[in-house]
């Protein structure tokens, strides 16, 4: 069951970390969101592999949005 | 009788300026522009359209969308703002393109008064590692540090083992704590090195770091100074910004708690060293660490700072309306025993940030605003209720400023203003401030630029 990696804040898609196909471990960045200057990374919850990353670069992303899917 | 003496020189002050900011700082540049009587125009991206600084202008200019690199930092179509609007000179605030040298300079190719220092100061001392060698130069004390900007990993490590640790790795090209990394040990260079080539990079285009040697808990202690176009060269005292979150400022006085006489004096004349050195012209900032009596040149900011309006509070002068003026060619009107320094002022930054989650920014919009009345309370505020509080700026929203004939009941008229000052719609920093006005440690002026991080 993939696991849905929500914004904890509104921003701008600064960098996308993660791709599809990378194993991640818990606490590392999926993608670093921009808001008011600072980079703010969203981090992954769990160790897992990366299913799907839902934004790119240069998007705006609200709090609560899905960015990215962990198998 | 006319004529007769000889009439001092006379320069004449601009008609109209355009001011290249937003938010406070573009009220209050608007506000002293006002005062001199001069025109002023806004420029504004596409999210300020019904931003406050825009209808307090004369007049206002479009300058393209909300990214800053697409408006406030375009250079081009800001000139191009102040040639279609007949404007002579251009402010440029805080933050943006205000320590930019290529602006500074692109504004006098195109025939506009910048107000600030000549763009050759702006690029010396943008330069950190080059002003550090100067200001050495100058006789003034700096951490022990690189020898200049290291290219990789193992000049890194060379230069780090030369200079000790615990060390900060900062941005060759930048100040404002961006970019800054703590590095308490060996083990942790290589992954901290890394990570502030990235952001260093992303904020300043230019990869460059340097490394100094950190201090265990300093205070930030800065002297204001300006200089005018004629050599005289004044300070306007001291100001203590320890109280910070991610090496950026939170709250300001002046003067600095709790400095002895002899050690404020030195500091003032290390100020005055540091603008001369640099052949300073207009507001500037000499920032220093300051640990026990001994202090190091940190940067100066060759900008107006935010922090300015406690200065103003103590000495009763108008920085904005000074810069204006130098700019214009005017001398300074007085000598520094003419500068004065009554009572204490202090300022809290009021950040669209949310302090009990560590300083998540909070974007959104402002659905109630209540400014607090009272004595020797003073707010100068970018925003009202239903402003948006765009992603794309910084998040500071206002300052609320506090003058009293002592600390001590500069802080208790601050504690009681933020009492009844309501911002809603967003987080704020709002509660950290209480917090602190509350605190025995703030109150007995035990500051140091860890205060927030150790508890208090």
């Amino acid at each position: 069951m993939a696991e849905e990696v929500r914004a904890h804040i509104t921003g701008v898609v600064f960098q996308v970390v993660a791709k599809v196909g990378d194993r991640v471990e818990g606490g590392d960045p999926i993608i670093i969101l921009e808001s008011m200057k600072m980079e703010i990374p969203v981090e992954a919850p769990r160790g897992g592999i990366v299913q799907a990353v839902k934004v790119g670069e240069g998007e705006t992303v609200q709090e609560g949005d899905v960015v990215a899917l962990l198998e | 009788m006319a004529g007769a003496e000889e009439e001092p020189a006379r320069t004449l002050m601009f008609a109209k300026v355009l001011v290249a900011n937003r938010g406070e700082i573009a009220l209050r540049i608007i506000r002293a522009c006002r005062t001199l009587a001069i025109k002023t125009v806004a420029v504004y991206s596409e999210a300020d359209a019904g931003a406050l600084h825009v209808a307090a202008a004369d007049e206002a200019v479009p300058i393209g969308p909300a990214p800053a690199r697409e408006s406030y930092l375009h250079i081009e179509r800001i000139i191009a703002a102040a040639r279609a609007t007949g404007a002579e000179a251009i402010h440029p605030g805080y933050g943006f393109l205000s320590e930019n040298w290529r602006f500074a300079r692109a504004c006098e190719e195109a025939g506009l008064c910048f107000v600030g220092p000549p763009w050759q100061v702006i690029q010396a001392m943008g330069e950190k590692t080059a002003a550090r060698r100067r200001m050495t130069e100058a006789g003034i004390p700096v951490l022990p540090g690189s020898d200049g900007a290291v290219r990789d990993l193992a000049e890194a490590r060379a230069a780090a083992e030369a200079i000790g640790y615990p060390l900060m790795l900062k941005a060759a090209a930048g100040g404002g704590g961006i970019g800054l990394a703590p590095v308490a040990t060996p083990d942790r260079l290589e992954a901290a090195f890394a990570q502030a080539r990235r952001r260093v990079e992303a904020a300043f285009g230019d990869a460059a770091l340097y490394l100094e040697r950190a201090l265990e808990a300093p205070r930030h202690v800065e002297v204001q100074v300006l200089a005018d176009r004629h050599g005289a060269v004044l300070h306007l005292h001291e100001r203590d910004c320890s109280i910070q979150r991610r090496h950026q400022k939170l709250i300001e006085e002046s003067p600095a708690p709790g400095l002895l006489a002899g050690l404020r004096a030195r500091l003032h004349e290390a100020g005055l060293r540091a603008a001369r050195a640099a052949g300073y012209v207009s507001a500037g900032t000499v920032e220093f660490l300051l640990e026990g009596d001994r202090f190091y040149f940190l940067e100066m900011n060759t900008r107006l700072q935010v922090e300015h309006p406690v200065t103003e509070e103590v000495t009763g002068l108008d920085l904005v309306q000074a810069q204006l003026r130098i700019a214009a060619g005017e001398p300074l009107p007085w000598r520094q025993e003419e500068i004065p320094l009554r009572g204490a002022a202090l300022e809290c930054r009021i950040y669209a940030e949310d302090p009990d989650r560590n300083f998540l920014p909070s974007p959104g919009t402002i659905t109630v605003l209540e400014l607090p009345a009272g004595e020797g309370i003073r707010h100068e505020c970018g925003v009202a209720a239903g402003s948006p509080v765009p992603v794309h700026y910084d998040p500071l929203l206002a300052k609320a400023i506090a003058w009293g004939p002592t600390r001590t009941e500069a802080i208790g008229r601050m504690a009681r203003a933020l009492e009844g000052y309501r911002l809603e719609g967003v987080k704020t920093t709002l509660p950290l401030h209480r917090r602190v006005m509350a605190s025995r440690a703030f109150r007995a002026g035990k500051v140091h630029t860890r205060f927030l991080e150790r508890g208090h």
